[in-house]
Parts: C-alpha cells; sequence; structure tokens
C-alpha cells in the first residue's frame, strides 16, 4: 500500500532527497573521528611517514581517477533519468558500479600486497589506521554497489527514477571520502 | 464569557510567589546558620570522612558553596512549583485557567531576572572551583619524598626512599596495599598502571587521579592528621576492583622513622614483605 | 495478543486495496508505524524487566554481601561486575532509547503531524528489525563461556580490550556488537522521525504548530546522528583491538588508552541530552492538557533545547577530570559544564510558569509529568557539584554521581515513560487504566525512589566508590551507618520493583477490561486525539488540515476550554496562530 507521507514535501525538498542528506550528516562524525583519531596519532608519531613511503602513490592517485570518474558516470545517469530515460540510466548506473567493482579489486591488489609485506593491522600504528580508515571505505563502496544495482535494475523498467539521484548523492559524497583518504594517506606524508 | 477573575488580583498573587520563593530562601538559610553553630558545615562532612590532607578543606569548601548556591536555587524553585500547584489546582475557587497570563510581563522577569542571577552564581561557582583544581593539580609544592605508586589487578605497591632520600636506590623501602607517610611531611607521587585503568582514590585526603598503563601521571598531597586511612581503586578494573585495598599510614615523625628503619632491605633486590594491617 | 486484535479496530476500515493478511504479517511484519512503536514498546518494557532484576541482583549483594541473593543464588564478584554493567548498558540502551524514543516517537509523531504513516515504512520496519536483533545479541552474550561482558557500560580499554584483562573474550565482543547494532537502528530510524516531522506534516501546520514533542524527538534524533560517529568509529577500533590484533588503544604497542575515553564521551555526553529532550516534551504535551492552560514560551523552549544540544559538544570531558588529560582543560570544561545548566533551568522554568494561573486537575499522566520536573530538579542541581572540577576530584567515581544521574535518568527513562504510557494508553489501546491503581503505582514508584538515592549522596561523600562488590573490607566504608544507608536503599529498591506488578496487573487488565475510550477522553488539542482510539491503518479518514498552534486552551474567543488544531474556524479571519497571538501579547 502506498503511503501518502512518503511523497508529501512540507519542507520542500523531495523526502529521498532529505533522507539521503541526513545519512550523509550522520556518516561526516564517523569517519570525521576515525580520521582525527589517525590524525592525531600521526602528529605525535612523526615517524610513521617511513611506513607511509610503502604506499604507492600512483596506485592511489589511479583509484582516485577510477572513482571520480564514476561520479561523473553517475552524474550522467542522473541525467538521463531526470528526462525519464530509466533504461539509459540503468546502463550507466551499472557502469558506475563496475567503477567501484574496479576499485575495489585495486584496493584488494594494494592491500595483499601490503599483507605480503608484513604491513598487517596488527602490525602498529599506522597500519591499523589505514586498514581501517580504507576497510571503511571499502565496505560503504560495496554497499553503494549494491544499491546502485538495485536502483538500475528498477530504472531498466521505468521504475523509481528519482532514486537515481539519491544514491548519486550518496556515491559522491563515498567519493568525497576517498579523496580525503587518499590526501591523508597517500599525499601528505 | 471569560471572567477576568485571576487578573484583577495580580499583584496579590505576584506577592504570593515572592513570599514563597522568599520563604525557601529562609529555610536554606536557617539550614545553613544551623550547620555554622554546630561548628562548621565542614565539621558535618568530617563526620562522615576526615579531612586528613592539607588541601581536603579546599575541596570541601567546593562542595559545600555549590551546596549552599544550588541549594538556595533548588529549594526556591521547588518551594514556587509546590506553590503554584497548591494555589491553582482546579476546585470550585479556581475553575478555569487564564489564556496566557495577562501578567507576560511580569513572568518573563520571574524567568529572565534569575536567569542573570543564576549566570553570576555560575560564574562564582567556576571560579571556586578552578581556584582549587589549580591547587591541587596544578601546583607541585616542593616535596619532602617522591612516592612511586603502582597499581594492577588488582594490588598497590609503594615504593620509597630509604635512609637515603633517594628513590631509585637499593635502599628503597617497598610495600604492598600499605604506604607509611609522615604527618605534615609534602609528597609528590608518580602514579603508574602496570595492565589496566585503574585510580588511586584517597577519600579522606579528597586525593583521587587515575592510573593509565603507559604513563605515569604525577600529583602531590600533604598529611595533615595522623592515622590509618583507607586508599580505592576508584576506575572498573575487573574481577578484583572492590577488593584492590590498601591503607595509607600517617605517622609522627618518629613512628616514621621507626618504619623506616625496620624496614631497611636487608637485601636491596627483595622487596619487603607486606607488614601486618594495622586496623 | 488477541486482545490488542479486538483493541485495534478494524485494520482495514480505510484502505480497500489491501490483502487479508495473517497474524504474523499484521503483528511482526508491519510496516504500521503504530504496530511498530508498539513492538518498541514491549521490547523495551521486556528488557526494563532485565535490567531491573540485574539491579536487584546487586543491590542485595551490597547489602547482604557475600549471602545466597534470593532468584539468583551467591554473586561473585564476576558475575557482580556484569550485573552492574547489564543494568546500566540495558537501561540506557534497551529501555531509555526504544521506550522515550522510538516507541513514542513511532506511535505519536505520525498522528500528530497528522500523517498517515512514517515516509519510510519499510526502512521503519527495518529498524525495529535491527534492535531487536542487537538485543538478542545482548542477552545471547549472557550464555557464552566466560558469561556477559563487566567492564562497565563505559568499556574502558585496555580492560575491555583483552580477554585476558576481563576475562570475558566473547562476552566482550557481544555486548560491542550489540551496542553497535543498536546504534544502526537508531540512526536508521532516526531519519524517518526526522523527514516526517520536516515533510509530511499536514497542510496548514508550520513550524510553530508543531507540538513540542515532536520537535523534541527530532532534536534529539539530529543529536543522536550528530554525536555517535566518533563512538561507532571507536566501537570499530576497540572491535579490531579484540578481536584482530589491533593496538589502538593499547600502550604496550603504542596506542593510548584515553582515545577510546574522548570517543566515548564525546557521544556520551550529547547522548544523555538525546535522552532528555523527548520525555522533557512527553512532559510539555501533558501539563497543557491538565492544567488547561497555554503552553508558556513555546519559541523559549525550543531554543532552550536547540541551545542545550549544541553546548552539549562541549562538555564531554567533565567525564575525564581525573582520567589523566591536560589538567588545563580541565578548567575549560568545569567552565563550559557549569553553564550549560542554563538553557535547562529555563527550560524546566517555562514548565512551571505554565502553571502559572491554570487550573490543575492531578489525573496520573499529570502526577507523573510533574513529578519530572520536580525529580529532575534534583538531578540537574546535583550536577553541579560534579561539574566542579575541585568538588569532582573528591565525588567522581563515588555513589555521588550513582545518585546524580538516577536523578536525571529515572525521570527520563521511567517516569517520562510512564508519563507518556498512562497518557496515551486510550488512543493506543482504545480503552482507559485504572486511575487509582495508576496513582498507587505513582506513590508507590515516586516514594521508595527517593529512598533508594538520597542515602547514595551520603555515601558517595564518604567515598563508596561505585561498581564495589562490596565494602566489608574498608574500615572507613564498612561503618554500621554507611552499612545503614546502603540498606535503607536496597530495601527501597525492592518495594519499589514490587509496585511496579501494580503497574504491569492495570496495564494487562486494562488492555481488555478497561473502561472504553473515546476518540479524545482529555478534551486535548493535538492532533492524535482527531483519530479513533486506537487509530486504523492510515490513522486518519481524510488527512487533516490544521488552523492554529497546539495549546490554545481557554481561549477567550471560545466558549469550550479547548480549540484542536483541526478543528475548521467559524469565519476565515478567526484563524489564531502562534506567532500571531504572541505579536499580541508582546
Amino acid at each position: 500500500m502506498k503511503v501518502q507521507a512518503t511523497s508529501r514535501t512540507a519542507a520542500g525538498l523531495p523526502t529521498g532527497k532529505l533522507a539521503v542528506w541526513w545519512v550523509i550528516a550522520s556518516e561526516v562524525p564517523i569517519f570525521g573521528g576515525l580520521l582525527a583519531s589517525y590524525l592525531m596519532n600521526r602528529v605525535a608519531n612523526p615517524g610513521w611517514s617511513e611506513g607511509l613511503e610503502h604506499l604507492n602513490l600512483w596506485i592511489g592517485a589511479f583509484n582516485t581517477l577510477v572513482l571520480i570518474s564514476s561520479s561523473l558516470v553517475v552524474m550522467l545517469a542522473h541525467a538521463a533519468a531526470a528526462r525519464g530515460d530509466g533504461q539509459k540510466a540503468a546502463a550507466r548506473l551499472r557502469l558506475t558500479a563496475a567503477g567501484g567493482a574496479l576499485f575495489l579489486c585495486i584496493k584488494a591488489y594494494e592491500w595483499s600486497v601490503k599483507i605480503r609485506a608484513g604491513h598487517v593491522p596488527s602490525a602498529g600504528g599506522l597500519w591499523q589506521y589505514y586498514f581501517s580508515a580504507t576497510g571503511l571505505h571499502a565496505a560503504h563502496i560495496l554497499v553503494g554497489i549494491t544499491i546502485l544495482l538495485i536502483v538500475a535494475a528498477g530504472a531498466a523498467k521505468g521504475k523509481e527514477l528519482q532514486r537515481v539521484e539519491l544514491i548519486g548523492l550518496y556515491w559522491h559524497f563515498v567519493d568525497v571520502v576517498w579523496v580525503a583518504l587518499f590526501h591523508l594517506f597517500y599525499i601528505v606524508r | 464569557m471569560h471572567e477576568p477573575s485571576q487578573g484583577a488580583n495580580a499583584q496579590t498573587v505576584a506577592r504570593s510567589v515572592y513570599l514563597a520563593a522568599i520563604g525557601g530562601a529562609i529555610v536554606v538559610m536557617l539550614v545553613v546558620a544551623f550547620f555554622i553553630l554546630t561548628g562548621g558545615i565542614d565539621r558535618w562532612i568530617e563526620k562522615l570522612i576526615p579531612a586528613a590532607s592539607s588541601f581536603a578543606h579546599d575541596v570541601d569548601g567546593v562542595i559545600l558553596l555549590v551546596a549552599g548556591i544550588v541549594g538556595f536555587w533548588f529549594f526556591a524553585s521547588l518551594f514556587t512549583f509546590f506553590w503554584l500547584l497548591w494555589r491553582f489546582r482546579h476546585h470550585p475557587g479556581n475553575p478555569k485557567a487564564e489564556y496566557l497570563s495577562t501578567h507576560e510581563h511580569m513572568l518573563h522577569q520571574w524567568v529572565s531576572w534569575p536567569h542573570v542571577l543564576i549566570i553570576v552564581c555560575d560564574l562564582i561557582i567556576i571560579a571556586s572551583a578552578v581556584r582549587v583544581w589549580y591547587i591541587v593539580k596544578q601546583t607541585m609544592p616542593p616535596a619532602d619524598a617522591t612516592v612511586k605508586v603502582t597499581a594492577q589487578q588488582w594490588a598497590w605497591t609503594f615504593v620509597q626512599p630509604g635512609a637515603s632520600g633517594q628513590l631509585g636506590t637499593p635502599d628503597d623501602v617497598k610495600t604492598t596495599d600499605e604506604l607509611h607517610v609522615e604527618v605534615n611531611k609534602t609528597y609528590h607521587f608518580d602514579l603508574e598502571a602496570k595492565d589496566v585503568v585503574h585510580s588511586f582514590f584517597i577519600p579522606s585526603f579528597r586525593l583521587k587521579q587515575d592510573a593509565v598503563p603507559g604513563r605515569v601521571i604525577q600529583g602531590w598531597f600533604k598529611p595533615t592528621a595522623t592515622g590509618s586511612y583507607d586508599i580505592l581503586c576508584a576506575q572498573m578494573c575487573g574481577v578484583g576492583h572492590g577488593l584492590m585495598g590498601a591503607r595509607v599510614i600517617v605517622e609522627t615523625p618518629a613512628e616514621h622513622a621507626a618504619f623506616l628503619a625496620a624496614h631497611r632491605a636487608p637485601n636491596p633486590a627483595t622487596p619487603v614483605a607486606r607488614t601486618a594491617a594495622a586496623q | 495478543m488477541a486482545s490488542i486484535t479486538a483493541s485495534h479496530g478494524d485494520p482495514h476500515a480505510v484502505d480497500h486495496h489491501h490483502e487479508e493478511t495473517n497474524w504474523f504479517l499484521k503483528y511482526c511484519w508491519s510496516t504500521d508505524h503504530k504496530i511498530i512503536g508498539l513492538q518498541y514498546m514491549f521490547t523495551g518494557m521486556a528488557m526494563a524487566l532485565m535490567g531491573a532484576f540485574f539491579i536487584y541482583v546487586v543491590r542485595m549483594q551490597i547489602a547482604f554481601p557475600g549471602h545466597p541473593v534470593p532468584g539468583f543464588g551467591i554473586v561473585s564478584p564476576a558475575a557482580y561486575n556484569a550485573a552492574a554493567t547489564l543494568h546500566g548498558s540495558i537501561m540506557i540502551f534497551w529501555v531509555a532509547m526504544p521506550l522515550i524514543i522510538a516507541a513514542f516517537g513511532n506511535y505519536i509523531i505520525p498522528l500528530m503531524v497528522g500523517a498517515d504513516d512514517m515516509v519510510f515504512p519499510k526502512l521503519n520496519r527495518l529498524s525495529y528489525q535491527l534492535f531487536l536483533l542487537s538485543a538478542l545479541i545482548l542477552i545471547a552474550s549472557f550464555f557464552v563461556p566466560g558469561g556477559g561482558f563487566g567492564g562497565a557500560w563505559t568499556s574502558y580499554p585496555p580492560l575491555s580490550a583483552s580477554g585476558a584483562f576481563n576475562l570475558t573474550p566473547m562476552g566482550s565482543t557481544m555486548w560491542l556488537l550489540a551496542v553497535a547494532i543498536e546504534f544502526v537502528a537508531f540512526l536508521v530510524g532516526g531519519i524517518n522521525f526526522i523527514v516526517t516531522a520536516m515533510n509530511a506534516r499536514a497542510r496548514g501546520m508550520s513550524f510553530t504548530d508543531v507540538p513540542i514533542v515532536v520537535w523534541m524527538i527530532v532534536l534529539s534524533s539530529i543529536l543522536f546522528m550528530m554525536s555517535v560517529g566518533p563512538l561507532v568509529a571507536g566501537a570499530v577500533m576497540l572491535l579490531m583491538d579484540q578481536n584482530f590484533g589491533t593496538h589502538f588503544f593499547d600502550p604496550k604497542h603504542g596506542g593510548d588508552p584515553v582515545l577510546w575515553q574522548h570517543l566515548f564521551w564525546f557521544f556520551g555526553h550529547p547522548e544523555v541530552y538525546v535522552v532528555l529532550l523527548p520525555p522533557m516534551g512527553i512532559v510539555a504535551e501533558i501539563i497543557p492538557v491538565f492544567s488547561r492552560k497555554k503552553l508558556f514560551g513555546y519559541r523559549t523552549i525550543i531554543y532552550t533545547a536547540i541551545a542545550t544540544g549544541v553546548l552539549s559538544f562541549f562538555v564531554w570531558a567533565h567525564h575525564q577530570f581525573v582520567a589523566g588529560i591536560d589538567p588545563r582543560m580541565a578548567n575549560v570544561f568545569s567552565a563550559t559544564t557549569v553553564l550549560i545548566s542554563i538553557p535547562l533551568a529555563e527550560m524546566c522554568f517555562a514548565y512551571i510558569a505554565t502553571l502559572y494561573g491554570s487550573s490543575i486537575r492531578f489525573a496520573v499522566p499529570m502526577l507523573w509529568a510533574l513529578a519530572f520536573v520536580g525529580e529532575f530538579l534534583i538531578g540537574g542541581s546535583t550536577g553541579i557539584f560534579l561539574g566542579a572540577s575541585g568538588a569532582d576530584i573528591h565525588l567522581h567515581d563515588t555513589y555521588f554521581v550513582i545518585a546524580h544521574f538516577h536523578y536525571t535518568f529515572f525521570p527520563i527513562a521511567i517516569i517520562g515513560t510512564f508519563a507518556g504510557l498512562t497518557y496515551w494508553f486510550p488512543k493506543m489501546f482504545g480503552r482507559h487504566l485504572n486511575e487509582f491503581w495508576g496513582k498507587v503505582h505513582f506513590w508507590g514508584t515516586i516514594i521508595p525512589f527517593n529512598f533508594i538515592f538520597i542515602p547514595m549522596f551520603i555515601n558517595g561523600l564518604a567515598g563508596d566508590p561505585r561498581r564495589y562488590y562490596s565494602y566489608e573490607h574498608f574500615p572507613q566504608l564498612a561503618t554500621p551507618g554507611l552499612q545503614a544507608l546502603r540498606m535503607t536503599s536496597t530495601i527501597a529498591t525492592v518495594v519499589m520493583l514490587g509496585f511496579q506488578v501494580v503497574f504491569l496487573v492495570n496495564f494487562v487488565v486494562s488492555l481488555t477490561r478497561g473502561r472504553k475510550a473515546e476518540a479524545n477522553p482529555y478534551q486535548a488539542n493535538t492532533l492524535e486525539w482527531a483519530a479513533a482510539s486506537p487509530p486504523p491503518h492510515g490513522n486518519f479518514p481524510v488527512l487533516p488540515t490544521v488552523y492554529r498552534a497546539p495549546y490554545e486552551y481557554n481561549h477567550p474567543d471560545r466558549e469550550v476550554d479547548y480549540w484542536p488544531q483541526n478543528e475548521e474556524p467559524k469565519e476565515a479571519i478567526a484563524v489564531v496562530s502562534q506567532a500571531a497571538s504572541e505579536e499580541a501579547t508582546r
């Protein structure tokens, strides 16, 4: 049964969009808390820059490029959905998901290289933060991929097209978090 | 048609509320007077727990200042509250409520002015608290001796300088669960924890400091009354949390010298066993 | 459950497209906000019985150390620590939050804003299911090897991070998982509260026509969302320390135990306002109805609630004055902590000022609402002792703290719940609770409550630390006088718990045999009273339109002493809004 409340807009914004913004707002302190703890420890441990040298800047940069491109693709998906073209929106959403999957594969490769070199979460200060931050982010990418595919399935049938913009917003957020991680771990050594 | 019954007696009602608040304040002042006349409020806290260190009275002073100020506001609010409940109960003399009391301005005064006074009281409390905090936690008066206090699951160990007067020398006196100190001497303590977070709490000194593993935290105290006082752990530390008690024994100079002499370790590497606790 | 079927009326009255559903789908798989609200309520009540049992064990051990506790047996130190830890954790996360935020929020918000349901009904169902999962994980933790976690609800590492220290490795992880999942459940649920209040308001309901309790639950949800993040991060870190060999909080490998404390209390302090605001809202609904007087200072109450929420982010380290933080920081936090009492005091004064010029009926909901104000005044006042850093040196981690926070938490979780339950019971179940037994239950709860906690102020001043298995081994604390005070607290606890039976019986019997309730038995203004008692699926046959603010009692232009928000004005110009009436009296 369709609930009337869902389609009300007394505050001027559609309910779905309001909800996604609130989700993003609550996620910011989660990553914020983890990264603030990392920063405080990083400042107190200048020796960690030696470990950070082991992170491959080029792989990190490539991953950033992958995610930013996928954000562009999801914006195009939204443009298609706004025009009512569900099929095109679905295809672009699936392409975005593929970008996310590529990101995860590269990340998995990176992790395996580190683990084989002995840099494991239990190895010490820097690595526990690196793995927990990138791990938490990767979990959000995985959830994002799942939702992208679910929304794509609906969009392909021309249904619930307003959700394309919403998953796009979430994806942009995940992208922004990665840019922050990229800066903190790969660039600002 | 709505009757302006209550409105007409604005002044009488205002006077009554005023009297109620004054009544509350008078109660507080009588209570305070009672305590002062019976030997000071300090004495009442001391009946519960002795004040045996140089800063105990300072800490008690903050507690009592807060009690006085907060007590006044609390009783004044509570009296006003109960008076209003009685005065405006539904009964034949008060069948109908007003719509927006016609005394909005007066009510705003009754809320806004107390507001300002409360801020002033808060500032007084903050100043008093910060002053005492500074004395206890941000100063380290010159020490007559330093004691190393180590907390672990589930016991306290103490290391004091022996005859050499220096900590870290072979003649250090080591005790478990018992700390002997001399009255009117200033001690620094270096507090450590071996495993989890504990807390070094001596109620009679009004002393408390968490012991955090991985850190050495310093503090000080100066015992001012001889006697035997509890040392308690004040941070959950596992199944033995309630069982890791110790004693601090404040001794006269003669007693303390005798204690140190008796514990001169024959073999410097051997820690001295715990003495029979004098209860 | 059959009684609930009877009292819910015909769930198909409104929507003719609904297929026939079975019992499971209707009561366990429902997306109806009212059913979900009741699910939270019954789960919370069951968890409250569990939390009460644990503190019964704790208090009996303190009063009769070493003696077997009736209904439990001998209490080992490990069992004692687990009981104390679980009492605190359960009461905050599995009783206070589900009852006053989720149960009342879910049931009442759509009704009060004039909507047919929450905006995301399926997400709502998910939030309850996550919550139930967290409760089941917690209960399961009692039965694993080692037993339930006993490291206090604050779970400080290194104790909580290592099974070698806490002796409950599985219990610790399950406790932490349960808390983390409960957080996710409330994050998800909070989105529904906020978006529904923002978007699904009835036509004509501006933000200043929204009842205070809705505002409070929304503000509480926002505060929760903004503050819980760092603790979620901390929980991930602690879970990793417990199970994956990391050393975030392990000082032997470069970690810092105090980091956990900051992450915990950065959430922990706003959390107490998260749980405080909703019952203050419930009290704000009840007082005008039973004093027949417009609420004093609607906007003031909202601004002070927002101010309190914002300020609550700047006080957290008052829990850590002696924890090893930089002593200079303590002064800053002492100042902010003492000052945060100001907006709170203002809120209480606004409620008290409402009584002025009113005509008070002492029905059971009103008794609970008034008791909230009186008892909370004690709680708030005693907080100042602890916020003053110099005094906190002596009082930290003693029974003074326990007494203080029970004078705030008990009004929040228990008095607030009983206030809301006795007030909205007719709406929820279509019947009235028995008023006489309601009063017996009220006095049988409030009087013993004070006898439990006033002695604890004295015990705390004398130096009784928290979480102590017994005081027998401490000569200064094992005195007959102090033990007599502990005995008083214990006896009063047993008496108070006993009186809860009166409530349970009243509740169960009234479900089927209570006097039938009409739609608006209290002659109140807010929109939930415009729906049937209980409301059908979809709530209103026609969604209401709002013409005025919620607290127009004894308006001079009216014959009767109330004016429902959705009652059509006689003439078009008779529409009175909150803003207009405040304008007139400035």
